[in-house]
């Protein structure tokens, strides 16, 4: 658990990053958040993990591996995620301004280390 | 690095004026080092912007790349200095006949083989074409289908292949563009596997509800209204962008082309789609 609390420690510190989550991905449940006040873990960990459900399937289908990386664009920000091994996903929601290219690579980096 | 590329890379770095870095990003082109070739022909270009061959070698790049909008501007700079560039009547001819459009693709490949009739290749490459008959696009060819862009692509063929006979490596980077409706039915285009499967239709059944998934997630989070979903998998980048709140594009390239080149694609290929869609509701 320490592990996973630093992990997110070093995502949130990324520019632009609100918060980040380690959920289940079959079930979306958070197993540890670090969350800005007024963020619903709870509510991102259950869509976040609905969705990428849904382009694992979808990649699946076009006859390749399952996502390695998620990138939704909003018109006011992202969410970000990166399915690891063991069921676990690391979210990240970032606001449009967030240097997103080194969230992507702290997270990418984080979660290979957490399988 | 390969004796070859080893001493090509030193005799344009002794002789930078040389035109040695035709052959320079030839190699690394065939040896798949499409960043690095991209790169020395673009430095070659902005020593010899005139010089046919060094956009026909832009064009094989990014060709390769899966960026055919572009290779199609590089061949068209080529013809421009040299209307006899073969290499560019042939990669021209294969962008058309990928659009949908045999009579501009079959006009490419005969003016190629006036310029050399003993190429066997390319006459090989007109009946193939002639024998593929219609569009080879799974509808009709769509105003969004000018190989000027990346567009609603046809499915890849073995005629189109033949006809361009140097883009194996494009081939496996390329693995299509598709417009989906909000049902998981698919519109335009197609998607192959990377074992080259037709899996089209599998995937646009899955799309289904990824746009109203995508808004919930969006909206319910403050993101606003979605505007694209960027999906990395080993074997390919998936790239989705709603042309209008009924419909879904997605572009599929190789990981070797970047994600937000892939973007610029699919956002490109979704403008084309809207004013398609337009003009044919």
């Amino acid at each position: 658990m320490r592990d996973a609390q630093a992990t997110l420690e070093r995502v949130t510190q990324v520019p632009g990053v609100k918060g980040s989550l380690l959920i289940s991905g079959t079930d979306g449940l958070v197993v540890a958040e670090r969350l800005m006040d007024g963020i619903d873990g709870r509510a991102i960990a259950a869509l976040a993990a609905s969705l990428v459900q849904r382009l694992d399937r979808a990649t699946q289908q076009a006859g390749m591996p399952a996502p390695t990386f998620v990138h939704l664009r909003g018109n006011d920000g992202s969410v970000l995620a990166a399915p690891g091994r063991s069921d676990l996903v690391l979210v990240a929601v970032a606001d449009t301004d967030a240097n997103l290219g080194l969230a992507r690579v702290q997270m990418l980096d984080a979660v290979g280390r957490l399988a | 690095m390969s004796d070859d590329i080893k001493t090509l890379t030193a005799r344009l770095a002794d002789e930078p004026v040389s035109l040695a870095f035709l052959e320079l990003g030839e190699a690394l082109r065939r040896r798949g080092q499409l960043e690095a070739a991209y790169k020395v022909a673009r430095g070659g270009l902005s020593r010899y912007p005139a010089l046919a061959d060094a956009h026909d070698l832009l064009g094989r790049i990014l060709g390769d790349q899966g960026d055919l909008a572009g290779a199609f501007d590089a061949w068209a700079e080529a013809l421009r200095f040299d209307p006899m560039r073969m290499g560019a009547l042939k990669g021209i001819a294969f962008l058309y006949f990928r659009a949908g459009d045999v009579p501009a693709a079959l006009e490419h490949l005969r003016r190629a083989a006036e310029i050399d009739p003993d190429d066997p290749t390319i006459g090989q490459a007109i009946e193939r074409v002639k024998g593929a008959g219609a569009a080879p696009a799974s509808g009709p060819a769509p105003a969004a289908a000018q190989p000027k862009s990346a567009s609603l692509e046809a499915p890849l063929s073995p005629a189109a292949h033949a006809v361009n006979g140097t883009s194996e490596a494009g081939r496996r980077a390329d693995h299509g563009i598709m417009l989906v409706d909000t049902k998981g039915l698919r519109l335009n285009g197609t998607l192959f596997s990377p074992g080259n499967e037709d899996v089209g239709d599998r995937v646009a059944a899955e799309l289904a509800g990824v746009s109203k998934e995508a808004s919930r997630t969006s909206r319910l989070l403050g993101l606003g209204g979605w505007q694209a979903i960027a999906v990395e998998s080993p074997q390919g980048n998936l790239f989705l962008v709603a042309p209008t709140p009924d419909t879904m594009l997605l572009a599929v390239r190789d990981p070797s082309l970047p994600m937000a080149r892939l973007g610029l694609i699919a956002e490109r290929a979704a403008r084309e789609a809207r004013a398609w869609l337009e003009s044919h509701t």
